[in-house]
């Protein structure tokens, strides 16, 4: 049986207006702020697939793939 | 269907300031028609002016992009002429409480089935940060620069006040739980009002003293409690959340059928 492949969120840059609030809220930590202030995914190991960030997004910039 | 699959990502990146609640609740919305399975022809957005109204654009259903506080009386048209139609009216603080007040309160006396989602940012965003009905006493804008002498309405009781079937208030920080509200409430048969209190940064925030639109996601974490919690008994000072009226009255378009019905037997 194949393990069911977890969720991770996929930013997209030119919609992310850098506001923070994804990496503020995340409860693993595994988004951070770039040099050009976009967030990223920076530890996806971290990732539990929650989905807050997604959900809290304010620009719809983040999806879970 | 995705989220992408509700808008009108033409139109994206959106208008509305980086950390702006009005994204988040756009997002709520759209989640919560996408669980209900709505077709997305059998829905109407009407919005009037203000940084919320800009909503909108954004969607991909029949949206009316209406006149200031307007909003549901033109869902009321929309309403009356196709009920099986689901009608949302998303809504700013002023748009629905001080130039729409009054179509608010009626709309909620006939309980007409529409939902008004009440994005309450506490200030006239578009327009530079004027004070709004729901700035509250001592809170500064740009036209209260020595801080607000008016008391804000408490728009839950006042919905309640005026006979409104359901009500509820959320905020954006308690994303999860705004969905189901807004699900509750589109599937309720009668006036719903949904408030969302929803970060202004650029205005609200920078006059009044939040860095940024996390300090303003972390103040409704601690400032606000589930109804009728523990802490709040302890600190009344907490704002509750959740759903304070939910029950079942006659509703607007089905009595007009029933007059329609009557007054067609003749004689």
């Amino acid at each position: 049986m194949t393990k069911k492949k977890k969720m991770k969120p996929n930013i997209k840059r030119e919609w992310c207006k850098g506001c923070g609030i994804c990496v503020e809220f995340c409860p693993e930590d595994a988004l951070i702020m770039d040099e050009m202030e976009k967030a990223v995914l920076a530890y996806p190991d971290k990732c539990t697939g929650c989905m807050l960030c997604e959900l809290r997004c304010p620009d719809l910039a983040i999806e879970l793939v | 269907m995705a989220v992408k699959d509700y808008i009108r990502e033409k139109f994206f990146p959106h208008i509305w300031c980086p950390g702006c609640g009005h994204g988040i609740i756009m997002g709520g919305l759209i989640r919560a028609i996408e669980t209900l399975q709505k077709e997305k022809n059998d829905i109407v957005i009407v919005s009037g002016i203000g940084c919320s109204s800009r909503i909108c654009g954004y969607l991909d259903f029949h949206t009316l992009h209406t006149i200031h506080g307007r909003a549901l009386a033109f869902a009321t048209g929309v309403k009356l002429s196709r009920p099986e139609l689901t009608v949302i009216a998303p809504m700013g603080d002023g748009d629905a409480f001080a130039i729409g007040g009054n179509h608010l309160i009626h709309a909620a006396r006939r309980n007409i089935d529409i939902t008004a989602i009440i994005m309450n940012n506490n200030i006239y965003g578009m327009t530079g940060g004027q004070y709004s009905p729901s700035t509250g006493y001592g809170e500064f804008a740009t036209t209260a620069p020595y801080s607000n002498i008016d008391h804000p309405f408490d728009f839950v009781n006042l919905a309640i006040g005026a006979g409104a079937s359901f009500v509820a208030r959320t905020t954006t920080y308690h994303v999860t739980s705004m969905i189901k509200i807004i699900e509750k409430a589109i599937m309720h048969h009668g006036f719903s009002v949904v408030e969302i209190m929803s970060q202004c940064p650029t205005y609200f925030g920078r006059k009044n003293k939040f860095a940024s639109a996390v300090e303003m996601l972390k103040y409704y974490r601690d400032h606000t409690t589930p109804i009728g919690s523990k802490d709040k008994k302890n600190n009344p000072d907490l704002i509750e959340r959740g759903i304070f009226i939910e029950k079942e009255m006659p509703e607007y378009c089905d009595e007009y059928d029933k007059i329609i019905k009557m007054a067609s037997k003749g004689e």
